[in-house]
């Protein structure tokens, strides 16, 4: 059975029909707030369910306990506050009770009642979302750009975002019936923001010994300065699941969600996505959604012992190596060779080769994938 | 700057079953008998509120549904 939605319900706020004609309509005469791709992004998953239990973005109660302590007002877990930044200047005018249209490149797409608008410390929000101030850390310097107000309500989508993997861009409502109709009882969710390597397989191939169903779910969006690019990772995962994977076991999706880098607390936020999807476990790999030295490498998997009632369990699968001895992917707890016979994936590393147009050894790539990312004159953002 | 006041409650248990929990406890990552109270309950909650069950679509909406997944390869 697939998981229980988180909070206990499937958000679904999209208007069809004659109502979202109606909306689109209403919209027009409305204060308009134009918002960046990922903000928007984040108003498409409210209202799809990605979110769930979300239906807007927070209100101040439950944006202090998401800060505090990691749950919703209603004690709902939920680690990351979805929150609306904007600007005096952009707000002129507009008060609790009254509705705005947001809009993304110019066309309007949902509707939102503006329940509260209140201030926030970005100073408090950087040390307890991403355990810093510094401001190398991307998430606190994209903190530095953001409006000085938040806006928290519901909101209800009219029209749908263009998106760039249309062929890929599966809601929880489909997941849910796909895993359903493929007869799938147990299903864990693989998150990446990286072209897959040869440990990334070892983890995939790992967990599906064990589930019924594997789904491969990329983030594409915004992510940091020298990340891959979305049509990279997406070409890099199609090569690998063309020659690599039964297709049968597997689902290969991707998800609009902006990196925040936040570690702990976005290893536990994806889990809670990917519950959505209808995953009932999900994969937590080393420093999961780390960056530089911000985060201890398993502080990833320390956190989840906070959350009995999260409704999703975690896999802590070990970082894999090749092994030369062995003669394939391992890990520390089963190969019982020494580190000069150890091959191991660094991600800078690929990167690196891959900069210089080099193919990574194949036992660190597959040739196929590597083929693929070497196609990209510029495979980074 | 915000705070935990008015966030928390008090439940009365016996003195016995206290006790008993704060030897349990002893030398673990509890640190107090609160925290593995509602560390426990948090966890026997969500098992009660999973045998609800999940989302039940609507047929004409799953046949809609089972349909775009065709359209898109997935079935």
């Amino acid at each position: 059975m697939v998981s229980r939605p988180h909070g206990g319900r499937l958000v679904r706020r999209v208007a069809t029909g004659a109502r979202a004609e109606r909306l689109a309509a209403e919209a027009r005469e409305m204060h308009v707030i134009e918002l960046p791709l990922d903000l928007a992004a984040d108003a498409e998953n409210i209202a799809r369910g990605v979110y769930s239990p979300l239906e807007g973005f927070l209100v101040q109660e439950d944006y202090l306990h998401v800060l505090d302590d990691m749950r919703l007002a209603d004690d709902t877990p939920w680690t990351i506050p979805i929150v609306l930044p904007v600007s005096p200047e952009e707000l002129a005018g507009v008060g609790e009770g009254d509705e705005v249209a947001l809009s993304y490149g110019g066309e309007p797409f949902a509707v939102m009642r503006v329940e509260e608008v209140y201030g926030w410390d970005k100073r408090e929000y950087a040390l307890k979302v991403y355990g810093t101030r510094d401001v190398r850390h991307p998430g606190v310097a994209k903190l530095e750009q953001m409006g000085e107000l938040l806006i928290g309500g519901r909101l209800e989508l009219f029209k749908p975002l263009p998106h760039p993997f249309s062929r890929y861009a599966l809601w929880p409502e489909e997941t849910r019936v796909l895993f359903e109709e493929k007869g799938w009882r147990t299903i864990a969710g693989f998150q990446t923001r990286n072209v897959p390597h040869r440990g990334h397989e070892y983890v995939q191939k790992a967990a599906l010994t064990f589930v019924d169903g594997l789904l491969i779910h990329p983030l594409v969006g915004w992510k940091k300065p020298g990340d891959y690019r979305d049509e990279v990772i997406v070409a890099a995962y199609e090569a690998l699941i063309d020659n690599y994977f039964p297709r049968d076991s597997i689902v290969f999706a991707v998800l609009r969600m902006a990196m925040r880098y936040a570690g702990p607390r976005e290893a536990v936020h994806h889990a809670i996505v990917r519950k959505n999807f209808g995953c009932t476990h999900f994969i937590v790999g080393r420093d999961h959604a780390g960056v530089g030295n911000f985060y201890g490498p398993y502080d990833a998997w320390e956190i989840f012992r906070e959350f009995p009632d999260l409704g999703v369990i975690p896999l802590f699968i070990r970082e894999a190596f090749y092994c030369e001895k062995c003669g394939g992917f391992v890990n520390e707890k089963i190969c019982p060779h020494s580190e000069e016979y150890r091959v191991r994936v660094s991600g800078t590393r690929l990167r690196e080769m891959i900069r210089r147009g080099e193919a990574p050894p194949p036992e660190l790539m597959r040739p196929e994938v590597a083929r693929v990312v070497l196609s990209f004159e510029n495979p980074f953002t | 700057m915000s705070g935990s006041k008015g966030r928390y409650t008090t439940v009365s248990i016996p003195v016995t079953l206290y006790e008993r929990i704060k030897r349990l406890i002893e030398g673990t990552g509890f640190t107090s008998v609160s925290s593995f109270v509602t560390y426990v309950l948090r966890e026997v909650v969500a098992q009660y509120e999973a045998e609800k069950g999940g989302e039940v679509f609507g047929e004409e909406e799953r046949r809609a549904i089972i349909e775009r997944l065709r359209k898109l390869g997935y079935l």
